[in-house]
């Protein structure tokens, strides 16, 4: 009888750890909660990898267990023995791990990390954000290349929009501000990364704005209730809806990069393998990516060995 | 607290505009209206004619459980059935899932009110009446109605209130009202604005109530005032939630 529960434990344990948080998108609050570190080291004890064994760590949200998975994949193309871990937590959970030697990979991004480590961060620019990041790593961390693909906030319009007025920036739009209406969500009204900065940054006054939830600001762009929406830039309803996301050359929403933070002792078996990842990622094609594993379910390690396969890396 | 919530409320500038409070009271005053209107001509008649015909009573208590729906929950599903359903540059997918919540909020304390209302009309006025040789549409309109008025404004006024005071989640599909400060208040950590709202349409609600109080001594018969505390009296035990309502105050001039 005991020996059955005991076992009953183990199954539950296990299948507790393996749960994975749900959709929301952490960067969205720079500091998300604490919860799921415990499930940190879940597969393989930090102590106990065998030697040279690389783990790759993945926050909560899909997009970054979609980039651990390619990490990893790529790693292992390279006869590096890799592994993604199942989803730690959110920043606090998961560069704990990183610092007491869990995981040695973990994607990550410049301007959320660069905020994160430093406060008074003001570098918006990408190539400024990026070296600015570099300067505030902990000793024995480092980042590899930064890739071109960003997940940050955004102006989207759909493609008929764009069309019609020609718009290829927030500045071609804020010509046409009288004719515009936003939909965001609530908040936007009130940032600088929102209508203030929109106004300050581009002159930009739209007609009227619709504070709506996230789900709500799609919809509404694509049923014409706006013309305009703050969406995510891998957002895959971008790619599902053929929106199209309007440069931002003032850098109002600053710079997200993608960029893995690996740990010092790793880096040279590590940087050549990820950097050739790093190359081939836009934020195009992680949306796409993004989307295979959202809306049409499937396992994000199928969808980054496709997309490794695909561009020769694996 | 207080101050900033007095602060923020007598402040001219938070008054005018399209984000002002005066825009923003008339666009509360504006729904919870429609929504009651709407709600009126449907349960109204119902009512009266369920009580009159003592037919499909039944719709009255399926009515009545129409209040254990939660509001929010049920503007959600609305919201996402219905928002597909519109294209354009206008504000119908977030006002007819609004309106419809409000609507169906509204039915049950109304359709209470004029099915109790007309069924409690003393038996013997109403044999009275036919006896004097009325048809059933005079019975209804010259003894029944007139007798139920005290119990369809206690449904009416059951009704503005709740409908005043939930208006403000239309806010949380996009839409403007005394909610939408409530919505942007939260999500921008101006506690003074949310707060100062909250009190607006608690006051709004009030107000509604007060004035309905007056129409309703106005058109109420006042021979009805004193025999209404009879019968009151003896059917305590079966009253409904609208009937509830209806304080003493109403109902003792």
């Amino acid at each position: 009888m005991k020996r059955t529960l005991m076992a009953l434990a183990a199954v539950v344990t296990l299948t507790v750890t393996g749960c994975g948080g749900g959709d929301d998108n952490p960067l969205q609050s720079g500091t998300g909660g604490g919860a799921g570190g415990g499930s940190a080291s879940s597969g393989a004890g930090g102590g106990s990898a065998p030697a040279g064994a690389i783990k790759v760590g993945a926050a909560d949200f899909p997009e970054s267990q979609l980039l651990a998975q390619l990490y990893a994949g790529a790693l292992k193309a390279k006869g590096v023995n890799a592994s993604a871990t199942d989803p730690i937590g959110a920043r606090e959970a998961y560069l704990t791990a990183l610092k007491d030697g869990s995981i040695q990979v973990m994607p990550e991004y410049t301007g959320s990390l660069l905020t994160y480590l430093d406060k008074s961060a003001t570098a918006k620019d990408p190539d400024q954000v990026y070296a600015a990041l570099k300067t505030k790593l902990p000793a024995n961390q480092v980042v590899l290349d930064k890739s071109a693909a960003e997940d940050k906030n955004s102006m989207v319009v759909s493609k008929k929009t764009a069309d019609k007025y020609q718009l290829k920036s927030i500045a071609d739009l804020a010509k046409h501000q009288n004719d515009i209406t936003v939909a965001a969500p609530p908040e936007f009204k009130g940032r600088e990364q929102g209508l203030v900065g929109l106004k300050s940054a581009y002159g930009f006054t739209p007609k009227s704005f619709r504070p709506l939830k996230s789900s709500a600001v799609v919809q509404a762009l694509k049923n014409g209730q706006a013309d305009a929406a703050n969406i995510f830039s891998t957002d895959p309803a971008i790619a599902e809806n053929n929106f199209v996301v309007l440069d931002d050359p003032k850098k109002l929403f600053g710079s997200d990069n993608i960029v893995p933070l690996v740990a010092k002792a790793n880096e040279s078996q590590v940087s050549a393998a990820l950097n050739a990842v790093q190359a081939k990622l836009t934020t195009q094609n992680l949306s796409e990516m993004l989307k295979q594993v959202t809306v049409d379910k499937k396992d994000p390690d199928k969808v980054a060995e496709d997309f490794l396969k695909q561009q020769g890396l694996a | 607290m207080i101050n900033q919530i007095w602060t923020w409320l007598t402040d001219g500038a938070n008054w005018s505009g399209d984000d002002g409070i005066t825009h923003r009271l008339v666009q509360h005053l504006w729904y919870s209206g429609l929504s009651l209107l709407i709600a009126g001509v449907i349960a109204l008649p119902l009512g009266t004619w369920i009580a009159h015909s003592g037919r499909a009573s039944w719709l009255v208590t399926a009515a009545n459980s129409l209040r254990a729906v939660p509001s929010l929950g049920l503007l959600f599903a609305a919201s996402m059935l219905l928002s597909s359903k519109f294209t354009g540059d206008t504000d119908l997918p977030y006002l007819v899932p609004s309106i419809i919540v409000l609507t169906i909020l509204a039915i049950p304390p109304l359709l209470a009110g004029a099915y109790s209302g007309v069924r409690e009309v003393d038996p013997a006025a109403r044999d009275a009446a036919r006896g004097m040789g009325m048809t059933g549409g005079e019975v209804l309109r010259q003894v029944e109605l007139p007798n139920a008025l005290p119990l369809i404004f206690s449904g009416l006024r059951s009704a503005t209130l709740q409908v005043i005071a939930t208006a403000t989640i239309a806010a949380y599909i996009g839409l403007g009202g005394l909610g939408a400060f409530l919505r942007d208040g939260i999500a921008l950590n101006e506690y003074d604005a949310a707060a100062g709202a909250s009190v607006l349409v608690a006051v709004l609600a009030l107000a509604a109530d007060l004035l309905l109080g007056v129409v309703q001594r106005l058109v109420v018969s006042p021979g009805l005032r004193t025999t209404r505390t009879r019968t009151r009296r003896n059917r305590r035990a079966d009253a409904t939630p609208a009937a509830a309502a209806l304080g003493p105050t109403n109902a003792r001039s």
